[in-house]
């Protein structure tokens, strides 16, 4: 009974392109209604997508934007939301690029030393609010959100000059000390003819997302994170420990978190400044849900939104506002969850007919 | 969701409850203001109960406030609402656009028809295709973002005072004080005496000078409390939060009574964000908000889903802004009023011999007590996160205590209950 | 009231009329014709699943049937909502109480028809009305109590008022002694039994047919979503009532040789659990069961049954109390180390603790057996050596399914029943902790379970067998304990006792005569 369902492949791939379509739609209309012409757009979109160096940055950035999202879906997993991963990677990015910037270590050393710093950060700081909910039953959504919050104000505490920050010169940024070269993550020629590298972190990243897969399908612990996930009842009568899961499995999302950082950081910039790039965690959200969760389908959503953020950087030229493709990003969320919705109810349906069918049993249950 | 085994048909005695009583409220009122005195007094800082310090508190109490009322009717409603940040967001741009053409009170009317549209968006996904609430809330903070980025850029970039970041300037929306009380209480609060001199400043803060946003927020509260505690609408709209197969089955429309809650709950985060754009400032700027949706949310779970909790919450987060805004030794006063704060919470939690709880809280009220002693100033990096701490204390120790409607947050579908 | 034609019959208050109503993959009722006459009590009964309750949902406006119509007092009437239901005078107490625990009773009451005295709502006016009704029918109802304060009976009272509040003339009582004991049931009989004089017409539902030979002026058998026959109680005895039910001879578990033997596989002292508020759940029980003995455990549903499971499996913290199996202390171990040593669990609500609705059959086999082969292979999961078993399950215990990818969900509840019941056996487990084993299954896979229970038992296999199916109880039981408000109250020998002996130690009659609480009665 292993074979294919057309009809179930079908209909999966149904959601998310039902939701592209709508969300080009309304991009659409907010374009015609200020007076641009979408094809036109669309089409300079495309146009600068295709040089070499803006498909460097869209690896780039999709680098990061995968490790976040396969963060926020180990948490999706479990039934745990985890709202708080932007705070997670800034704070590990932060002090991780402070110990790397403080020491001299052979570079596999000192590799190893600033992952270890940052996935350690990264997950400590989940683990309290995984704790939180284990043992107090404080909603994980409310306390990541709070912990955000706070460790903005932690950020902002140590990132100044006499604590974590030097001056930077001949400018009034102020970021942690240069990580020496041996900390530094070399660039990979993969676009032929570009003038940019992509992040040699960017490998680092397929294997989160493998680790991810094989972690998730094929191992007793993520048989009881995803038993733990759909039903947390029957994950307690199974045996789960659902209090040690739900902190293992926070405190995993925020480990993952934690990488969230680095490829800027040991690929680009080499310190956390003021202008280290924030709400990654949102995007990681948004990008989840556009990718069910599921490791390949999060890396097209990546990819996807990647490809929206960078190609935009040419409207202003073109005298379009970019902010239509946030626009855009946010109207995909919206109708893709709606669509995944839709499509979950009529596979329901579809499958209980299919047993009812197949069965030719036609009386006895109640509702 | 927790793990805890169900309390079965065991033969049940009524459980104690510690009711707010206007007669208590007063009480510890009162409690508070005298604690504050003496704070004050052993501290030295006198802005901790300046009318000034009072007045700003207000009025950032006030954003935060209508935020944590959204919530408030949405999930007594049984809808879970982080989508309010976005729905402010929608509320300052509303506010800013309608503002500066055609004066401040357009500009509230438009925020609130701005946040009400976002909480139509957030009620369609959730009551009609049944998404989850929180995974909505997310995707209309995003939108709101991107929708107020992109309408700034067509609507105010080229104006006369206006950019892609920022409203032109609205005219002031005008100020209101209770007549022939500012001058006299002004001159009491400057003898700094014990207690008389703090009342003078806190009455002070509270009775001159108040936007009329503020005066409508005010108002909201014990209405929202008529209409939801009082009224047929309030019941039927609560019981959608705690049972809604109840509800249905006694012929309530529930997915009405939810949309409306809904949108309502937009239109009050709409209105905070009016609040911000024309009583805290002039304009509407990009990312104004800083994250205050969320703090009324706090507000809101800290004040255990009830309006007077929740103007409990919002006025001590509010008061914490001010003081962080005014900089200065208050808010290392603040410390020691923590500090005794936590204390009396750990010495109560003893009492009722809850020795975990009891001991950690005592644990926390003598560091913070040690920190105040060894230091002279508050990081004002720190500062901010006042709120976020408290809430994460008072959810860590109290939540027990809290009490939020049996269904929020969770799906609901027609002819599926029972 | 009804308009009653001068010198005929009592007229006819409710007919159904060739009611269908399919739902994706079954039909949950076919052609069903019903006729209530006005003033009188009528009683639907039906075995678990027979389709009793989606009928009444149907005719409260909760669903819509597919076919059929639907006649109040002779006129057809279309019930799309439950507001048109009650505006039609019918009522309903729900089998599962439809009360929202954070509001008042009052709150309660009066949702959806409050009275108001300008934009409010007139506390006033409802708690008079509510008082006044209360007192006429004798149930003791506190307006202002908290729903959540309320004892069971108490919130059935609230439910029967609720209906009574609406001015309902047709009564539909679904279930309603499901949850009582039976001094509760004594006294809603006694009501209900008033309640035609007053000129109410009441449907009652039940699966019960002592209750409904007692209380119904007719009965209508409902058997597998169809209407069997109408009959009056005078008319038919028990035993072919029951056949008509069932469509055959009730199974009877019969007696047979012991297999207990000495070696003491659970031995459970002191259990203690208090809920959060401290309050006795499991109040310090002590049992012994050994190899190839089945201990049931009588008792009316919510006296502490679901926690002495529970207690067992290691779900829950334990206030006091001891555990050993078969002579090792496993008081500090988990629920998986308790299922590797060997416990295996039937659980009594199998959506919520026995199956991934959600996920496919097979993944449902490895559930609850992560570390046991053939699910496992060091860290790994085995698929192949898991779907293998799957497959195995399915063919032995006859799970109806087209294959092992279908989610668990899209199963009927009998297979899922059977699924989790082939589970649990797989592995050859020391200890079956079995709380209602065969609950919402057909009559032939209930015979085939208890068979594969009583192999398992031959085979050394120690139960503790919780069911309210007393026959079952009887039937499969080699000792009984019974239990009331969290405590092991008597014992009996399956063997000599009868149904009635056990039904009166489990209100707590014997242990104290004439003590048993007698809440409101009219």
């Amino acid at each position: 009974m292993a074979r294919v369902d057309v009809r179930r492949v079908l209909v999966t791939i149904a959601a998310p392109a039902l939701a592209l379509v709508l969300a080009l739609a309304i991009a659409s209309l907010a374009l015609r209604a200020s007076g641009h012409s979408p094809v036109d757009t669309a089409r300079a979109m495309v146009t600068y997508a295709r040089r070499g160096s803006t498909q460097v940055l869209i690896l780039n950035t999709a680098t990061y934007y995968y490790l976040a999202a396969v963060a926020v879906a180990i948490g999706f997993r479990m039934n745990l939301f985890n709202i708080g991963v932007d705070g997670q990677y800034r704070l590990a990015a932060l002090l991780s690029a402070a110990v790397g910037g403080a020491v001299h270590l052979p570079r596999p050393l000192h590799l190893l030393l600033i992952v270890v710093v940052a996935v350690t950060v990264g997950g400590m700081w989940a683990a309290i609010a995984g704790l939180l909910k284990a043992y107090r039953g404080v909603s994980e959504v409310i306390s990541t959100i709070m912990l955000n919050a706070i460790s903005t104000a932690v950020i902002a505490y140590l990132l100044t000059p006499g604590r974590l920050a030097v001056s930077t010169q001949g400018s009034n940024n102020i970021g942690t000390r240069l990580i020496p070269v041996s900390g530094q993550v070399p660039g990979l020629d993969l676009i032929p003819g570009a003038n940019r590298q992509v992040f040699g972190f960017i490998i680092v990243s397929a294997l989160v997302g493998i680790g991810y897969a094989v972690l998730l399908n094929r191992t007793r612990f993520g048989f009881d994170l995803r038993a733990t996930g759909r039903s947390q009842s029957a994950a307690v009568a199974s045996g789960v420990n659902v209090k040690r899961m739900v902190v293992i499995s926070m405190a995993l999302s925020g480990a993952c978190a934690g990488l969230v950082g680095l490829p800027q950081l040991l690929g680009a910039s080499y310190s956390y400044a003021l202008d280290f790039p924030t709400g990654i965690g949102f995007t990681g959200i948004a990008i989840a849900l556009l990718g069910r969760n599921h490791p390949v389908g999060i890396a097209l959503g990546a990819l996807l939104w990647s490809f929206l953020d960078q190609s935009s950087q040419i409207l202003d030229l073109e005298g379009v506002p970019k902010e239509i493709v946030t626009i855009m990003q946010g109207s995909t969320v919206l109708s893709v969850v709606v669509a995944y919705e839709l499509v979950r109810r009529y596979s329901q349906v579809l499958e209980q007919k299919r047993v009812g069918l197949a069965l030719g049993q036609t009386t006895g249950v109640t509702a | 969701m927790s793990t805890e085994v169900a309390p079965t048909a065991a033969p049940a005695g009524p459980r104690p409850r510690v009711r707010a009583t206007p007669a208590r409220t007063a009480i510890a009122a009162l409690a508070l203001v005298v604690l504050l005195s003496l704070v004050r007094a052993i501290s030295g800082a006198d802005d901790l109960t300046s009318g000034g310090a009072i007045s700003a508190a207000l009025l950032l109490a006030v954003p935060i406030a209508m935020a944590g009322l959204g919530g408030l009717w949405s999930e007594r409603a049984g809808v879970a609402n982080i989508g309010l940040e976005g729905m402010m967001i929608l509320g300052t741009w509303g506010a800013g656009w309608a503002g500066y053409q055609w004066g401040p009170w357009a500009g509230i009317v438009a925020a609130v028809v701005f946040g009400a549209v976002g909480g139509l968006l957030h009620a369609i996904a959730t009551v009609v295709f049944n998404v989850d609430h929180i995974v909505s809330g997310v995707a209309i903070n995003i939108l709101a973002l991107g929708a107020t980025q992109f309408l700034s850029n067509a609507y105010f970039a080229g104006r006369d005072g206006g950019s892609t970041k920022q409203s032109p300037t609205v005219d002031p929306l005008g100020t209101v004080s209770v007549p022939f009380v500012g001058d006299p209480l002004a001159s009491l609060e400057a003898h700094h005496w014990l207690l008389v001199s703090d009342v003078a400043g806190i009455l002070r803060g509270l009775l001159t000078n108040l936007s009329w946003i503020t005066v409508l927020a005010v108002l909201l509260f014990p209405l929202t409390f008529f209409v939801l505690w009082r009224t047929p609408f309030g019941l039927r709209l609560r019981a959608c939060g705690e049972s809604p197969t109840a509800a249905e089955s006694l012929g309530v429309n529930v997915y009405r009574m939810k949309m409306i809650a809904v949108v309502a709950s937009g239109a009050f985060a709409g209105l905070g964000g009016a609040s911000l754009a024309l009583a805290a400032s002039s304009f509407y700027q990009e990312g104004q908000t800083g994250g205050r949706g969320y703090i009324g949310l706090a507000a809101m779970i800290f004040g255990n889903w009830r309006p007077g909790g929740l103007a409990g919450g919002a006025a001590l987060f509010g008061f914490a802004d001010a003081l962080q805004l005014r900089g200065g030794a208050a808010i290392h006063a603040l410390l020691l009023l923590v500090a005794v704060l936590v204390v009396l919470v750990g010495a109560w939690q003893l009492r009722r011999r809850r020795v975990v709880q009891g001991g950690v809280a005592l644990a926390c009220g003598v560091a913070v007590l040690v920190i105040y002693l060894v230091t002279t100033t508050v990081p004002s990096q720190l500062t901010g996160s006042v709120p976020y701490v408290t809430t994460l204390l008072v959810l860590a120790l109290a939540s027990q205590r809290l009490r939020m409607p049996a269904t929020d947050g969770m799906p609901y579908r027609r002819g599926e209950g029972g | 009231m009804t308009s009653e034609p001068p010198g005929g019959p009592s007229p006819v208050a409710v007919r159904l009329t060739g009611i269908t109503k399919r739902f994706p993959g079954v039909v949950a009722n076919h052609d069903v014709n019903i006729s209530v006459r006005a003033g009188s009590v009528h009683a639907v009964v039906g075995e678990n699943g027979a389709g009793k309750s989606t009928l009444m949902k149907i005719l409260y406006g909760m669903q819509r049937p597919d076919e059929g119509t639907i006649t109040i007092d002779g006129e057809v009437v279309t019930l799309g909502t439950p507001a048109q239901a009650i505006a039609a005078g019918i009522g309903m107490v729900h089998q599962h109480f439809m009360l929202a625990d954070n509001l008042s009773v009052l709150e309660n009451v009066v949702l959806g028809s409050e009275p108001r005295k300008g934009l409010r709502l007139d506390f006033g006016a409802a708690r008079a009305r509510i008082d006044e009704i209360s007192k006429a029918y004798g149930l003791g109802v506190r307006p202002d109590a908290m729903v959540e304060d309320l004892g069971v009976g108490e919130r059935q009272r609230v439910e029967i008022l609720k209906v009574l509040y609406r001015g309902a003339r047709i009564l539909i009582l679904d279930e309603p002694t499901a949850v009582l004991v039976p001094q509760e049931v004594r006294d809603l009989f006694r009501a209900v039994h008033e309640l035609p004089g007053r000129g109410f017409t009441v449907l009652f539902i039940s699966h019960h047919l002592d209750e409904v030979l007692e209380i119904a002026d007719e009965i209508t058998v409902i058997r597998r979503g169809e209407t069997v026959a109408t009959v009056r109680p005078a008319d038919v005895p028990a035993g072919q009532l029951a056949g008509l039910m069932v469509g055959s001879e009730l199974p009877s578990p019969q007696t047979r040789e012991s297999t207990v033997t000495d070696r003491v596989v659970l031995e459970a002292t002191g259990l203690t659990v208090r809920d959060a508020e401290g309050r006795l759940l499991l109040d310090h029980v002590s049992l012994r069961i050994h190899s190839g003995e089945i201990v049931g455990i009588a008792g009316v549903e919510g006296n502490g049954q679901t926690q002495l499971v529970e207690a067992i499996m290691g779900m829950g913290p334990l206030a006091e109390g001891t555990l050993t199996l078969s002579g090792e202390d496993v008081t500090a171990w988990g629920t998986r180390r308790r299922r590797g040593a060997g416990v295996a669990f039937v659980p009594e609500d199998r959506n919520r603790h026995g199956l991934l609705l959600e996920a496919p059959v097979w993944e449902n086999r490895v559930l609850g057996h992560q570390t046991q082969a053939p699910n496992r292979k060091g860290p790994w999961i085995d698929r192949a050596g898991a779907r293998a078993d799957t497959e195995r399950i399915v063919r032995e215990y006859d799970v109806r399914t087209p294959g092992i990818d279908v989610t668990a969900g899209s199963l009927s509840g009998g297979n899922q029943q059977k699924l989790i019941v082939g589970r649990e056996m797989s592995g050859a487990p020391r200890l079956l902790l079995a709380a209602h084993p065969t609950r919402g299954v057909d009559v032939g896979a209930q015979a085939a379970i208890w068979d594969h229970i009583r192999d398992a038992r031959a085979a050394g296999l120690a139960v503790l067998l919780v069911s309210s199916d007393l026959d079952e109880l009887i039937g499969l039981s080699d000792s009984l304990q019974v239990m009331l408000r969290g405590r092991l109250v008597a014992e009996a020998d399956p063997a000599t006792v009868t149904p009635e002996q056990l039904g009166s130690a489990m209100t707590g009659a014997t242990a104290a005569p004439g003590t048993a609480s007698s809440p409101g009665a009219p």
